[in-house]
């Protein structure tokens, strides 16, 4: 019984989550103002991060907030301060593009959502609160056995080596 | 009661068509890139809830994701030191003013 009422805490949890996701990326796209706009994707970044951790992939939780909502929307901020572009951005879309894109948006997502409802997933649930241990994903990381990951791993610190030296030099300021 | 794998993929694709709404209607360099980052966001969850759902042992979607996020982040960094740049030799950072790249 307690675990039944656990898991219908969870059910709740799961909803709000997912309705705040919907809506702050419906507004991360349509708010007038940029610094607002990259409030909403900071909730929206939080809520992904929320359900990672429901899915039990903890370490990618704690990594969805830590790169993500602790590193890349500062960057966003100081970025918007520094380009001074937190003002009205209500430009005039011609009525035709405006009409083109709603279009294409709403044909292409509810072509998506008409296959996932009728794909029919076999076990249709996912278990909710089990968690991955850390230490799986620690030793997965570096092991070079088949099915784990050191290569890729190494392959991604150059490319962020390659990007952090690419960035400064181009934000450089030429003397 | 467990949570129906539909229920998380719709979510995912209501977050992968705003990013592309978003990614036709704005003009700001800087909001292209927020929508850019919605886009990422929603195949990320993708990825990690296949994972779950088809193969809970293995871990191959989680790395997807966890690379996936490492990546966004080097994309993120270079192209806001682009649009930095931009800023300084164009003074505007709308789509519309950097149809030429003369350097």
């Amino acid at each position: 019984m307690e675990i039944m009422e656990l898991l219908s805490f969870q059910n709740i949890v799961f909803y709000v989550v997912a309705a705040a996701i919907a809506l702050c990326s419906v507004l991360a796209v349509t708010t007038g103002k940029l610094l607002r706009a990259a409030t909403y994707l900071l909730f929206v970044l939080f809520g992904t991060a929320a359900v990672f951790f429901m899915l039990g992939y903890t370490f990618l939780g704690a990594v969805q907030l830590m790169v993500y909502a602790g590193g890349i929307i500062v960057l966003y901020v100081f970025s918007i301060a520094l380009t001074r572009s937190d003002k009205d951005m209500r430009y005039k879309v011609s009525k035709a593009k405006l009409f083109s894109v709603l279009a294409t948006t709403v044909v292409g997502a509810a072509l998506v959502l008409l296959l996932l409802f009728t794909n029919g997933f076999a076990l249709n649930a996912i278990p909710l609160g089990e968690e991955l241990p850390s230490r799986e994903v620690g030793l997965a990381l570096i092991g070079t056995e088949k099915y784990q990951f050191v290569l890729p791993f190494e392959v991604v610190s150059v490319l962020l080596l390659a990007c952090m030296i690419g960035g400064i030099l181009i934000a450089r300021k030429e003397k | 009661m467990e949570i129906h794998v539909i229920h998380y993929l719709v979510i995912s694709t209501i977050m992968m068509f705003c990013g592309i709404y978003g990614f036709f209607t704005r003009k700001n360099l800087l909001a292209l890139l927020i929508s850019v980052e919605l886009m990422l966001n929603a195949t990320n969850i993708n990825f990690a809830v296949f994972n779950r759902y088809l193969f809970p042992g293995q871990l191959e979607g989680h790395f997807f994701t966890l690379f996936g996020i490492a990546i966004a982040a080097a994309e993120t960094a270079v192209a806001i030191a682009i649009i930095i740049n931009v800023y300084r030799n164009v003074k505007q950072i709308l789509t519309d003013d950097i149809t030429d790249l003369k350097g």
